[in-house]
């Protein structure tokens, strides 16, 4: 299962397949991310982003290519043996995921979301863990709402909890799928801002997003797929400023490419 | 004009409250072990396994499929014969009911877990937690929350169900009354006072339910 690292790319990504069904939403995909590297996924929906995200911790698993984060990687496709439970999840432990929706568990306090991973999974001491966990709440701006349940937060508080929580289990990567988009507009910046002070540093990072301006703020590489491929990619700034793909180019008019990021008004 | 004459029934106060025992004890043997079966039929009803599931969904369709009076019939004089074991009344109904209620207690649990949103045990699985370690943290007690009304009610659907055992000869209230009106010839208010008695021990606990329902709906 293990094997040692080839190059110096935290993740590496070959000729990755996925089908739902007769619907192909990967087609022989592949991926490079340097260790502290920032990479931003964009494209329309039902472009496959989402689930290319989704295979790097393996929480939809491909039909065929590889996966490797670190130094654990993992074969698909004909003959090669489906990853078991246990060796999926350790394999987990080194990859932080935040979600769209948040996802926080809504019968623990704000604290016991951050500490559940430690606990659980890492088998942590209860007061280790709660001293891990308030760091890592304190470090989102929200040490003051350790007690309270998730149904009393904004959205925006929302999601820093999760990042929190991800965080929580000192992940090697960590995978952001659209952590903005269910956020009011007012609320997106607070998360951006824990984002990009996270990339800042040096985590490795590979973000799903519809917020091009933070993408070539934030990322050095950007990649822009449709239909299951990787119709162009480069350094995020060079890409959005000066795409060379027409499809590229049509998918970017829609956005505003520069200018400030939101305010992050809540953020420390 | 029927004469009715309630004082009668006082002398034989002591075969009731057998019969009363009998059947509240009935039902706490039913109730847990009807538990315990629909725990095993929900989580196979989930299983991974196609075998498994469709084991399972038989189980589960057999028993909400048949009247319990049949089961209770069934177990006693067929399974003996089939399986070659003898089972005194007591066994074979109380195996009957478990499993019959555990067939809709099973429902009830799959329901309750299938309920839960799918992005709750993604985001266990993200922190790297097992498909077991995911039930037990994030999606039970969710999930329990809302299954409990459900199954209060289907536990007092089982209470009541107890009263059928008195075909099989097992003494609950019942067939303790029977016994009391062939002795006294007065069969009106011996039924209409064990009717009372299984009215005043569920009317509350209907309330009960009731008033968890609401403290749910408020706390989601």
């Amino acid at each position: 299962m293990s094997e040692p690292p080839k190059n110096t790319a935290k993740i590496e990504i070959r000729s990755l397949r996925k089908s739902f069904g007769s619907n192909e939403v990967l087609k022989n995909i592949s991926l490079d991310v340097a260790k502290g590297g920032v990479v931003a996924l964009i494209g329309p929906s039902g472009s496959g982003k989402s689930t290319l995200l989704r295979c790097i911790n393996l929480l939809v698993v491909p039909d065929g290519g590889s996966v490797r984060v670190g130094d654990t990687s993992f074969q698909f496709g004909e003959g090669a043996k489906l990853p078991d439970v246990k060796t999926l999840a350790k394999f987990r432990t080194t990859t932080g995921m935040v979600f769209q929706h948040f996802n926080l568990f809504p019968h623990m306090t704000t604290l016991q979301n951050v500490m559940e991973g430690p606990v659980t999974v890492r088998r942590m001491a209860k007061a280790d863990a709660e001293k891990l966990a308030r760091a890592q709440l304190a470090k989102v701006g929200l040490a003051e709402k350790a007690d309270q349940y998730p149904a009393t937060l904004s959205g925006g508080q929302k999601q820093r909890v999760a990042i929190a929580r991800a965080l929580a289990m000192e992940p090697d990567v960590m995978l952001f799928d659209e952590a903005t988009s269910a956020l009011d507009p007012e609320l997106v910046g607070e998360v951006l801002a824990v984002m990009q002070r996270l990339a800042s540093e040096g985590m490795t990072m590979v973000i799903v997003t519809h917020e091009i301006a933070f993408a070539r703020e934030v990322a050095d590489r950007l990649i822009f797929m449709r239909d299951g491929v990787v119709v162009e990619e480069g350094p995020a700034r060079q890409v959005i400023d000066n795409p060379q793909e027409a499809a590229t180019r049509a998918f970017l008019s829609h956005f505003h490419r520069t200018g400030a990021l939101p305010p992050a008004n809540a953020a420390p | 004009m029927y004469q009715w004459d309630f004082g009668i029934l006082w002398s034989y106060r002591w075969l009731f409250l057998n019969g009363l025992g009998v059947t509240v004890g009935f039902t706490v043997v039913i109730v847990v072990l009807g538990l315990v079966f629909g725990l095993f039929g929900a989580f196979g009803s989930l299983s991974r396994f196609k075998a498994v599931r469709l084991l399972a969904l038989t189980f589960i369709e057999a028993f909400r499929c048949t009247p319990i009076l049949v089961q209770l019939i069934w177990f006693y004089y067929a399974l003996p014969i089939l399986a070659g074991v003898e089972m005194t009344p007591i066994t074979a109904s109380a195996l009957a009911l478990s499993l019959y209620g555990g067939s809709f207690y099973s429902e009830i649990i799959r329901g309750g877990i299938i309920s839960i949103d799918k992005g709750q045990s993604e985001a266990g699985a993200a922190l790297g937690m097992t498909p077991g370690q995911s039930m037990r943290r994030i999606v039970l007690p969710q999930a329990i929350k809302r299954m409990i009304p459900a199954l209060m009610n289907q536990s007092i659907i089982q209470f009541k169900n107890t009263s059928l055992v008195s075909v099989l000869a097992v003494p609950d209230l019942v067939y303790q009354s029977q016994v009391a009106a062939h002795d006294s010839y007065r069969p009106l208010e011996t039924y209409t006072a064990v009717a009372v008695a299984y009215a005043a021990i569920l009317i509350p606990l209907t309330i009960l339910v009731r008033r968890g329902e609401k403290r749910l709906a408020v706390s989601e």
